[in-house]
């Protein structure tokens, strides 16, 4: 017996859940960043010039081939060195929307690529900015197909929040230690945050799910 | 031979007519290759205003890349393009012509207008939207201008009732209508057809037919028609030019050299068309 205690679950279930919020906060915001930042990297990306796309490229390939673990880092320790100060919270919301907007671009990209060349072709033959042409033509129709694999990546994003927990963000996570060090029960919390990790990337998906069919009846209003 | 040269002499006698005023369009020995194919081969062709041209020839003989190349959908590796006298792809800077800019391009690329085989409407859009957007944000509209005016030419096209359908709702011939009157919308001197039957079927093609036919009776406009048609460029056009490997290779008024080809080249492609 005692393997499992119900009793000590519920007492701490009120903490874990005040964690599950800061878990589900920094991942929204970091993935809003993701997922805006990442669009005006693919733009970038895709610009005529040279001192413009070329960065982009080494910003976006450097910053997929480093661990996000080492991001965060440079993020709260190294930057104070330089006298750019900024919470834990704050530097776990940047190092997570920085990390996943490199993602973001990659798959903004292929949604940017796969717009026909017929469309460019009428935007000029409407005589329409570049600006004008991305803004309406090519963009609403860039995003809709791509919404899945961006899904896949807010999913991944709320999966690697514990690392929040090495910069002392007290998110679900660093939660269930700080409670397991005092207590010396680590089945249940750890159990716990397993099971909200669960239920957060299940909502998410589902989220994903209806955004991608309100998008494509919005943008192709199909029947 | 003599007839050919007889032809060119009274299209040129027509530019003529308004020798103070340049060509609508002028093409100035352009040359356009892809790698080292010659698609087009030092290539001259003068348009007069309202002139309508129509241009057979075929495939791969640069009819296409010519309305491409006047639309700068492609860029000329050799020679000018003139608008009315002003260079397209060029543009003069301290008594030289260099390569033209962004600026440069879009200002006088605002009197053409291009319709293409494949429609290419915007599939996000409605049908009023399609035709509403460019005058808003090119030409500076106001929204219920721009209405006004999209719904007039919807009218004309005989799609006012399917102003709000998208384009996956329409037919084939609808869905070019609609673009002709995307087109028309932004009030272009110049409209170019690319082949804007092809893609249709058979019995679409009439309607499109009749609304272009329509666009000339209604509009002064200068109209370059790269098609299959025979019967249509008889009828419709004032000239045909007929291209092959890259060249104009004969050219007259459309009934003569329609029904009266004298170059060889030309005898062959219309009996291989006309069968």
């Amino acid at each position: 017996m005692n393997i499992w205690d119900w009793e000590f679950a519920w007492r701490i279930m009120p903490l874990l859940l005040d964690a599950v919020v800061i878990t589900v906060y920094a991942t929204v915001l970091g993935f809003a960043f993701a997922a805006v930042f990442g669009l005006v990297l693919a733009l970038m990306r895709r610009s005529h010039r040279p001192w413009i796309s070329l960065p982009t490229v080494a910003f976006v390939e450097f910053v997929r081939s480093t661990p996000l673990l080492v991001q965060i880092y440079f993020l709260y320790f190294v930057l104070p060195e330089f006298g750019v100060l900024m919470p834990a919270i704050v530097a776990g919301i940047l190092g997570l929307g920085l990390h996943f907007s490199t993602y973001c671009s990659e798959v903004y990209r292929a949604g940017l690529d796969g717009v026909p060349r017929g469309q460019w072709e009428a935007a000029v033959s409407l005589n329409m900015s570049r600006y004008r042409t991305y803004r309406d033509i090519v963009i609403p129709q860039a995003i809709p197909p791509v919404v899945p694999a961006l899904g896949n990546y807010l999913v991944g994003m709320i999966k690697e929040t514990p690392l929040l927990s090495s910069i002392a963000v007290v998110e679900v996570m660093q939660q269930a230690k700080i409670i397991g060090s005092e207590t010396f029960r680590y089945i249940e919390p750890i159990t716990l945050v397993g099971a909200f990790f669960l239920v957060v990337s299940l909502v998410a998906m589902m989220g994903i799910r209806r955004t991608e069919a309100w998008l494509r009846q919005k943008v192709l209003g199909s029947h | 031979m003599l007839k050919t040269i007889e032809n060119s002499a009274a299209v040129t006698q027509a530019a003529d007519q308004n020798q103070s005023t340049p060509p609508m369009v002028r093409f100035d020995k352009v040359t356009k290759r892809f790698g080292d194919l010659v698609v087009l081969n030092a290539l001259d062709l003068d348009v007069a205003p309202n002139e309508r041209v129509a241009i057979i020839g075929p495939s791969g003989s640069g009819k296409s890349t010519l309305l491409r190349l006047l639309m700068t959908l492609e860029t000329p590796n050799e020679g000018v393009i003139y608008v009315e006298g002003e260079p397209l792809n060029m543009m003069p800077r301290n008594g030289k012509l260099v390569p033209a800019d962004e600026r440069h391009i879009r200002r006088v690329r605002q009197r053409i207008g291009m319709v293409f085989q494949h429609f290419h409407l915007f599939p996000h859009m409605s049908a009023l939207g399609n035709v509403i957007e460019a005058p808003i944000h090119v030409l500076g509209l106001s929204r219920q201008e721009a209405v006004t005016r999209g719904e007039e030419l919807l009218e004309m096209v005989g799609l006012v009732d399917k102003r709000d359908q998208r384009p996956s709702q329409l037919s084939g011939g609808q869905q070019q209508r609609v673009a002709i009157a995307r087109s028309l919308a932004m009030r272009p001197d110049i409209m170019l057809f690319d082949e804007v039957t092809s893609a249709l079927d058979p019995e679409l093609v009439g309607e499109v037919l009749s609304t272009i036919r329509r666009i000339g009776e209604e509009h002064n406009i200068t109209m370059l028609i790269v098609t299959h048609e025979m019967g249509f460029a008889k009828e419709f056009a004032d000239r045909v030019c007929f291209f092959d490997e890259g060249k104009i290779c004969e050219q007259g008024p459309a009934k003569e050299l329609l029904t009266n080809p004298q170059n060889p080249r030309t005898q062959r492609f219309l009996q291989a068309v006309l069968g």
